[in-house]
């Protein structure tokens, strides 16, 4: 590559992704931003346990367990996304109870108590550099 | 229960009270109402009555699995099993009451059990593993709960009464006769007036066999006793309290014994009206006049109303009042119909006041019916209107509003209509959970919820306050409303009708409502674009979810008619991914336990065989059922089957506030019982009669005749504004049996706007209609065609092809079932790998 060419060099990103903190530490990319569809869910295994990551209406992606405490079944990411009083919420498809994306907790029973795992969540632009 | 209650109301009244509790049971108070919801699923944990955090926070010292053996009444201390002993200012003994098991030879076997706290229905339910048939000595209330546990544990269930008919305490002679028809339908075997002479038992040292006193021999290999119960009152005997003479600890009116140190509350205490309670709304009452009478001295039981309403086996039974009609110059009013299952009975007095009355079948009116008795007030219509049922002429629907102020609203906190109304009023209370938490109505078995909703809504509406009729908070509009909104508008996406027209981002209410809307409206598939993001778990699968995360596959058949090829195709599509099958009720054939993954690899097989999809899942057009017709049976008239699948092929796939049946019967023997329907066609000789807004389900409804003898297309296109009226004006949720209710105007109404056009709608409807018919397109045939939409058919955004390993099936009746909590199940072949089931299916 000559010099002048490097110079016509771009640096553009190619993708988004979402990552999920792993146990070690590190992270995990489980998808492209792009398979994410606006108000739903999808699930993906992490360190072989179960996570429901959701891309919110305004762009904000949460991750929690898929496990829903009520019914036993891991069904969360195919909950419903919306909103409670301004709180980003998921309501579990099976009987329906809302839950904080943001910090797990049921919002609905007597039980304040019962809460999903959260995980920690980024999503990571991949730069590539393009030759122009 | 009712000590854990006790020490709430002491700990809401403050005092300085220091407590320790003795408990005997291993876990802290549970709900043992609700017991025997631990068969269908409810896990001990979530019977718990005590709040967490609440022991500590009161510095309660509660000690478990540790009870009290012996009171010193002078030195005032308490012994308890681990040899620590308390002292005490004040003693309260809720010790509550233990089964009585009849003294029969056999009764203490191996497989004989006594019903009444969670180790009993573990180990209940353990031993039911392995037996076949089951017997419930006792039909009273809990007797004939525990013989729906067993029967839904699948045993061969006989229930055993001494008496001769069941709930003998609750209800009278009609009531019972009309409960016991209603058991024996759901296959429970009744003897009554039958005493247990001996339980027979095994080499095994097990229970085998049972005789009973008119001669019967029945072979039972597990028995529960539930023949009553007696107070606890050993602990208050050895101590030298006065008990009564049939047992109980006799209190007085603040419900102190015969030491003034010491109380009794509940089942174990003989109250001062000389009766021992086995409810726990008095023993509420109870706790709670202790709590009050420990720190202000104004605590008083006197009585307690025993009005009881139970879902007993799914047959609804209530009592309340004089419900044996014992008042002296008492009528009764009767209406009863063992047909339908239904027996009611009320008892009023000679200046037409309810004192009480017995409801079998049928409980609606229970809700209002005793708050009537209970206040005492003036009947608001003849007695006899009280108790007919909608089809049999004009009843009286008597509202919340005809309730004087002091009925009695919530009997478990002894909560007035009018102690309601003031919360709203003097206390400001804006919505029921605030109501419930000021005057705590509502909040011990619920049933009184529905009714505490109106009263608070009736308030707030004469207060002035505007009461929200809109879906829910992200919309003030109803759904009506909204139809009418994104319909004007032309509105084709939630986040436009959101932004303008409501806030925040919708629920899971709004959403589908919204979904069901843009459907109905012809808005392209509801996968795509944004519509994809409001669909319920169903709909966004296209299949329907089932408990254990799996779902269900259920392609149409269109008036139940099917060829042996396209029945040969379901069979083996089911065997080849291991499906479980099932006839429905609706007489297609639904297959169960496929996962996410393999969803589009079953349909491409149904699709490939020219199968479409059912809609199961969808809030939309389910099934035109149909008998045979002329073509092959003796006494049809008409074409039924051309006709269903002709009704079900226009209307597949139209999403609707709820699902929609229908039926078809070719002749007035109605086999194809057209009348239980959204809309039935029954054929006659001269054409058509058209039947709307019935339905099956918990409230059944027979349709009303809304046409007769119309032709053809005329009958197609009134179907057609029927169900399109419907869609633009019903309520989220609202099935067409409630819409057509309520509509003003009544049936006259609804036939002057689609068949006389009286309000010039129905070229719209007509037009709306012709939309849906010409733009439908098979759901899962477009989805299996678009790479797109297939993507998200994965259990795993990245690992796709790896199914959900906790999706696990066991073998029954060789065909699969979800795997209960505890049992080993496996899961089933992954997606790519298909070569039958790999579950072992016993077949032996």
């Amino acid at each position: 590559m000559t010099a002048e060419l490097a110079e016509r060099a771009t640096e553009r990103a190619v993708d988004a992704h979402v990552q999920i903190a792993t146990a070690d530490g590190g992270w995990t990319t489980v998808c492209g931003v792009a398979q994410l569809v606006p108000g739903r869910g999808v699930a993906a295994l992490v360190d072989g346990e179960q996570v429901a990551v959701f891309l919110d209406r305004d762009g904000t992606v949460y991750a929690v367990g898929n496990l829903d405490p009520f019914s036993g079944a891991h069904v969360i990411s195919r909950g419903l996304v919306g909103s409670r009083k301004g709180v980003p919420v998921v309501m579990s498809p099976m009987y329906k109870e809302a839950f904080d994306l943001r910090t797990g907790l049921c919002l609905d029973g007597d039980d304040q108590a019962v809460a999903l795992p959260v995980h920690e969540v980024r999503v990571r632009e991949t730069v590539a550099a393009e030759v122009v | 229960m009712v000590g854990q209650r006790f020490l709430e109301a002491l700990a809401e009244r403050g005092g300085s009270w220091r407590v320790t509790v003795l408990c005997e049971e291993p876990r802290a108070a549970y709900d043992r109402v609700h017991l025997t919801s631990y068969f269908s699923g409810t896990r001990a944990d979530e019977l718990s009555m005590v709040p967490a955090g609440f022991l500590d926070e009161h510095g309660i010292d509660l000690r478990l699995g540790d009870p009290a053996t012996s009171v010193d009444r002078a030195a005032r201390t308490v012994t308890a099993r681990s040899g620590e002993v308390f002292g005490y200012d004040a003693l309260v003994l809720a010790t509550g009451s233990f089964p009585f098991v009849p003294p029969v030879p056999g009764h203490d076997a191996e497989g004989c059990f006594v019903y009444r706290t969670i180790e009993d229905l573990e180990a209940i339910e353990s031993w039911a593993r392995t037996a076949t048939t089951g017997a419930v000595v006792g039909g009273g209330l809990l007797g004939l709960e525990a013989a729906g546990a067993l029967k839904a544990m699948g045993l061969d269930t006989h229930v055993v009464e001494f008496a001769p008919r069941l709930m003998a305490l609750q209800v009278d002679e009609g009531g019972g006769a009309a409960l016991r028809r209603k058991i024996e339908e759901l296959g429970v075997t009744v003897h009554a007036g039958a005493g247990t002479q001996e339980i027979g038992v095994g080499d095994d040292g097990r229970a085998c066999a049972m005789s009973l006193s008119n001669g019967e021999k029945l072979d039972v290999d597990l028995v529960i006793f539930s023949a009553g119960v007696r107070p606890r009152d050993q602990l208050a005997r050895d101590c030298g309290l006065d008990v009564g003479e049939r047992g109980g600890i006799v209190v007085d009116a603040t419900c102190r014994t015969s030491d003034p140190h010491v109380w009794a509350i509940g089942e174990c205490a003989l109250a001062s009206d000389g009766r021992v309670y086995g409810l726990v709304a008095p023993g509420y009452q109870m706790a709670e006049a202790v709590a009050r009478e420990l720190t202000d001295g104004t605590g008083s039981f006197t009585g307690a109303d025993t009005s009881t309403k139970l879902k007993l086996l799914g047959v609804d039974v209530a009592s309340f009042g004089d419900a044996h009609g014992t008042a002296e110059g008492c009528l009764e009013v009767l209406y009863s119909n063992s047909r339908e299952g239904v027996y009611k009975k009320l008892v009023v007095s000679a200046d037409g006041r309810l004192l009480g009355g017995v409801l079998v079948g049928d409980a609606g009116s229970y809700d209002l019916l005793r708050p009537l008795c209970l206040s005492g007030a003036e009947l608001p219509a003849p007695p006899e209107q009280l108790v007919l049922p909608a089809s049999a002429g004009a009843p009286v629907a008597i509202g919340v509003s005809a309730l004087p102020d002091e009925a009695l609203v919530c009997s478990c906190h002894n909560v007035s209509k009018g102690a309601i109304r003031s919360a709203v009023t003097a206390d400001g209370c804006a919505d029921v959970p605030s109501v419930k938490k000021c005057t705590r109505a509502g909040t011990g078995c619920g049933s009184c919820v529905k009714m505490l909703t109106t009263i608070v809504r009736d308030e707030l509406t004469a207060n002035g306050v505007e009461v929200a009729k809109g879906l829910c908070e992200h919309f003030e509009h109803t759904r009506a409303e909204l139809f009418e909104i994104i319909q004007v508008r032309g509105i084709t996406g939630f986040a436009r009708l959101v932004d303008e027209h409501g806030t925040g981002s919708g629920c899971d209410i709004c959403k589908p409502v919204v979904a069901s809307i843009l459907a109905s409206l012809s808005n392209g598939h509801i996968l795509d674009g944004e519509q994809a993001s409001l669909q319920d778990t169903n709909d966004h699968f296209l299949a329907n979810l089932q408990r254990n995360g799996s779902y269900s596959v259920v392609p149409r058949i269109p008036g139940g008619e099917i060829t042996p090829a396209s029945l040969i195709t379901i069979g083996e599509v089911a065997r080849d991914f291991g499906l479980y099958t099932k006839i429905t009720g609706g007489q297609r054939i639904d297959l169960f336990g496929a996962s996410v993954d393999q969803l589009p690899l079953i349909w491409k097989r149904l699709v490939d065989a020219g199968f479409e999809s059912g809609h199961a899942y969808g809030k939309a057009l389910r099934t035109v059922k149909s008998c045979v017709g002329e073509t092959w049976c003796r006494y049809g008239v008409q074409d039924s089957v051309g006709l269903a699948i002709e009704l079900e092929l226009r209307y597949r796939g139209l999403r609707s506030p709820h699902k929609l049946k229908s039926a078809v019967s070719g002749c007035a023997r109605e086999c194809a019982e057209a009348q239980s329907k959204d809309f039935g066609v029954i054929a006659t000789s001269a054409g058509w009669n058209l039947y709307v807004g019935g339905n099956g389900g918990m409230t059944p409804r027979h349709a009303d005749l809304l046409a007769s003898d119309l032709d053809h297309d005329t009958l197609i296109r009134t179907i057609d504004r029927f169900l399109m009226f419907y869609i633009r004006t019903a309520e989220r949720l609202e099935r067409t049996a409630p819409w057509v209710e309520r509509m003003e105007g009544g049936l006259d109404h609804l036939r002057a706007v689609i068949m006389d056009d009286s309000l010039g709608i129905c070229d719209d409807l007509d037009e709306l209609m012709q939309r849906h018919v010409e733009t439908y397109e098979d759901e899962w045939r477009a989805t299996l065609e678009d790479p797109d939409r297939l993507r998200r058919f994965v259990s795993f955004v990245n690992a796709p092809g790896t199914p959900d390993p906790s999706v696990t099936f066991v073998a029954e009746r060789d065909q699969i079932r979800p795997a209960k909590p505890g049992e080993d199940g496996a899961p089933l072949p992954t997606a790519g790998l298909i070569a039958g089931p790999t579950l072992e299916v016993r077949t032996s």
